[in-house]
C-alpha cells in the first residue's frame, strides 16, 4: 500500500535512517507566565504523517510556528532540526489579495522564472484549479482558495510540510473533498508532514501517528491503523483509538458523533 | 427605461407580465453603482452660477471677470502663444518636483518604514519638515539655490514629498503581519519582499500620496512663480496684477484649476487601474 511505503515503515524494510524532524527539550512561553511549551520532544520520521490534537491553548500553534521558524520573538531554550525545504499551510489560504492565483503559487519559487511557471501551472492542476492562473484570489470560494494554498505549498516539492488546521474553516464536505485530495498529493510528492487540527476523525483517517498535547508536554503518542508496521498486529481499531483520544483530551468519548468529531475550541475545559 | 421596468414590486397579474423580480428588501449601505459623467456636475453647477452672476450684473467684471470675458481672453492668450509657452514652463517644473519628490517621498518611506534605524534617524527630521509651511522655508532655499530654476523645483519637490512620505509610510506599516509571516516561510529574499509584498500593500496609501502631491506640486508653483520669475502661469498672474487685467489673472486661476482638477481625475482612475483586485466600497 502507498501509504504503508511512507513513514517509520521504511526503516524497517533497510537501514534506519536519520528522522526529518527532531525537537529536544523545547521551552517556549510568552511573557512572564508559565512555559505554553515545557520540555517538549518529538521525533518525525521521513515521509512520516503526524497529526496534533490538543486542547484550544495547549500550544499546537506555538509548536508548529517554532518549526517554521516563525517566532524570532518568543522566548525559550531547546533544539529545533528540521529540512531545509519547509512550507507551510496556514488556516486561512494566506494568499496575496494583490497577485493572481498563479503568481501566488510561483511566489518565491528557487527555480528559474519559465519552470516555476510550469511547476505552478502543474500544481494548480494537481488541485483542480486548471485555468483559474488569472484569477484573483478574492475571486475564489474558501476552498479553492485553500487548494491554492496547497498547490502553493506543493509546487516547491517540501521535504516537510506543516499545516495548521488547513481545513478548520472549510465546511465538512469540501473538507472531505480536500482529505481525498490531500491523501492523493502526498502519496505523489512524499514530503513528512505535522498537522495540527481540532477534529480526531480527521487525525486518524490522514495521519500516520497522532500526537495529543497537554501543558506542553506530550500526552498521548498512538498510532493509526494506517501507521502501524504490519497490518493485522495492531490492536487498535478507528473506533478504540478515537476513544481513547477524545479520553486524552478530556472528551467523553460517547458525545461525539460518529462524523466530523472536533474537540470544540470554546467549551473545552 | 420606463419606470415600470425599473420598479422591484411584483407588477400587477397581466397575461403578457414581465418576468417576475422579488426581492427581499435590503437597505442599501454601500454605494449604488456610478452614474456616468456625474463626476462633473458639482464643477458644471459652479460654472452655471458664474455665469448667471456675471449676466445678470450681480458680480462685477473689475472683481471677477465674466466665463465669456475668461475664455476670449484666453483664446487670445493661446492664439499668441503666451498661454502654451507659460503653460509649458509651469508644466515643466510641476513635473520635475513631482517626480524628485515622489522619488524621495516613496525611497524614505521604504528606509523608515522597513528598517528600525532608518526610522530612528529619518521619521523625527520629516516629522519636523512637514511641521514647517514650505513658505516660510522659502528665504532660505532662495539664499541656499538662488532665484532660479533650481530654487523652484526644490520648493515643490520638498512641498510634494511630505504627502507621499506620509501615506506610503503608513500603508507599508499597515500591512498584515500575515502576509509577512507567510514571505518569511517562502523564504523570499529583502529584494523580493519588497516588490512582492511591501510595495503592492502600500500601494494604497501611494496612491492617495500622490492625489495630495499632484495638487501639492501644482500649489507651490504659484509661490514659486511669484518670485522672480520670467515665465509661467505665476509670472503671467502676477504681470497682468500689475497692468490690473483681472480677466488675465483669471485664466491663469482657470489654468491652474483645470491642471489640478485633471491630475487628480488622472491619479484617480490610474488607482482604480492599480487597485483592480480589490472589493472596497468604491466599487
Ligand atoms: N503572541 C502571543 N502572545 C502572548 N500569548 C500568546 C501568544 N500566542 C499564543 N499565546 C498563548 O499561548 C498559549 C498557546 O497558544 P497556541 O496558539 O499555541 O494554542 P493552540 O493550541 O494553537 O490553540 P488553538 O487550538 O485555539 O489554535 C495560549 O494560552 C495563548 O494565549
Ligand atoms: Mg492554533
Amino acid at each position: 500500500m502507498a501509504t504503508h511505503a511512507r513513514g517509520l515503515t521504511g526503516a524497517a524494510a533497510g537501514a534506519p535512517t536519520a528522522p526529518a524532524v527532531v525537537v529536544r527539550d523545547l521551552v517556549r512561553s510568552y511573557g512572564t507566565g508559565a512555559g505554553v511549551l515545557d520540555g517538549l520532544d518529538l521525533e518525525i520520521g521521513r515521509g512520516e504523517f503526524v497529526a496534533i490534537l490538543g486542547r484550544s491553548g495547549s500550544g499546537k500553534s506555538t509548536l508548529l510556528r517554532a518549526l517554521a521558524g516563525l517566532d524570532h520573538d518568543v522566548p525559550g531554550t531547546g533544539t529545533v532540526d528540521v529540512p531545509r525545504n519547509v512550507s507551510v499551510v496556514f488556516q486561512d489560504s494566506r494568499l496575496l489579495p494583490w497577485a493572481r492565483v498563479l503568481d501566488n503559487v510561483v511566489l518565491g519559487h528557487e527555480a528559474p522564472p519559465v519552470q516555476a511557471r510550469a511547476a505552478g501551472i502543474a500544481a494548480l492542476a494537481e488541485v483542480g484549479l486548471a485555468g483559474r492562473e488569472r484569477a484573483w484570489p478574492n475571486e475564489l470560494s474558501g476552498g479553492e482558495q485553500q487548494r491554492v494554498s496547497l498547490a502553493r505549498s506543493l509546487a516547491r516539492s517540501p521535504e516537510l510540510l506543516l499545516a495548521d488546521e488547513p481545513f478548520g474553516a472549510l465546511d465538512a464536505l469540501t473538507r472531505l473533498r480536500m482529505h481525498d485530495l490531500l491523501r492523493d498529493l502526498l502519496r505523489r510528492h512524499h514530503p513528512t508532514v505535522l498537522m495540527v487540527t481540532h477534529d480526531v476523525d480527521e487525525a486518524i483517517v490522514l495521519a500516520d501517528r497522532v500526537v495529543v498535547l497537554d501543558k506542553g508536554r506530550i500526552a498521548l503518542e498512538r498510532r493509526t491503523p494506517q501507521g502501524v508496521a504490519r497490518p493485522g498486529t495492531h490492536t487498535s481499531t478507528h473506533a478504540t483509538l478515537r476513544a481513547e483520544l477524545l479520553d486524552a483530551l478530556g472528551l467523553d468519548a460517547g458525545t461525539g458523533t460518529t462524523t466530523g468529531t472536533t474537540t470544540d475550541r470554546k467549551d473545552t475545559p | 427605461m420606463t419606470a415600470v421596468v425599473q420598479d422591484r414590486r411584483p407588477a400587477p397579474a397581466r397575461t403578457a407580465a414581465p418576468p417576475a423580480d422579488v426581492r427581499p428588501r435590503v437597505r442599501r449601505l454601500g454605494l449604488r453603482p456610478p452614474v456616468p459623467l456625474a463626476a462633473g456636475s458639482g464643477v458644471a453647477l459652479l460654472l452655471v452660477v458664474w455665469a448667471v452672476g456675471s449676466a445678470t450684473g450681480l458680480i462685477d467684471p473689475r472683481v471677477l471677470s465674466a466665463p465669456w470675458t475668461v475664455v476670449t481672453t484666453g483664446v487670445d492668450l493661446a492664439v499668441d502663444g503666451r498661454l502654451v509657452e507659460n503653460l509649458a514652463v509651469s508644466l515643466g517644473r510641476a513635473a520635475q518636483g513631482l517626480v524628485w519628490g515622489v522619488l524621495a517621498g516613496v525611497l524614505l518611506a521604504l528606509l523608515s518604514g522597513l528598517s528600525r534605524l532608518g526610522e530612528a534617524l529619518l521619521d523625527g527630521p520629516i516629522q519636523v519638515k512637514r511641521a514647517v509651511p514650505n513658505l516660510a522655508l522659502l528665504p532660505l532655499l532662495i539664499l541656499w539655490f538662488g532665484i532660479g530654476e533650481e530654487m523652484k523645483v526644490v520648493t515643490i519637490a520638498l512641498g510634494v514629498f511630505i504627502p507621499v512620505y506620509i501615506h506610503t509610510h503608513n500603508g507599508l506599516r499597515s500591512i498584515d503581519k500575515r502576509y509577512v509571516e507567510l514571505a518569511e516561510t517562502l523564504r523570499l529574499d529583502r529584494r523580493r519582499f519588497v516588490a512582492h509584498v511591501v510595495l503592492p500593500g502600500a500601494l494604497p496609501g501611494f496612491l492617495l500620496g500622490l492625489r495630495f502631491a499632484v495638487t501639492g506640486s501644482l500649489l507651490a508653483l504659484v509661490v514659486v512663480e511669484q518670485v522672480n520669475g520670467t515665465a509661467g502661469i505665476g509670472y503671467m498672474m502676477e504681470l497682468a496684477r500689475t497692468y490690473g487685467q483681472t480677466e488675465v489673472i483669471v485664466v491663469g486661476l482657470v489654468v491652474y484649476g483645470v491642471l489640478g482638477y485633471t491630475a487628480d481625475r488622472a491619479v484617480r482612475l490610474l488607482q482604480r487601474r492599480a487597485l483592480s483586485w480589490r472589493r472596497t466600497l468604491e466599487d
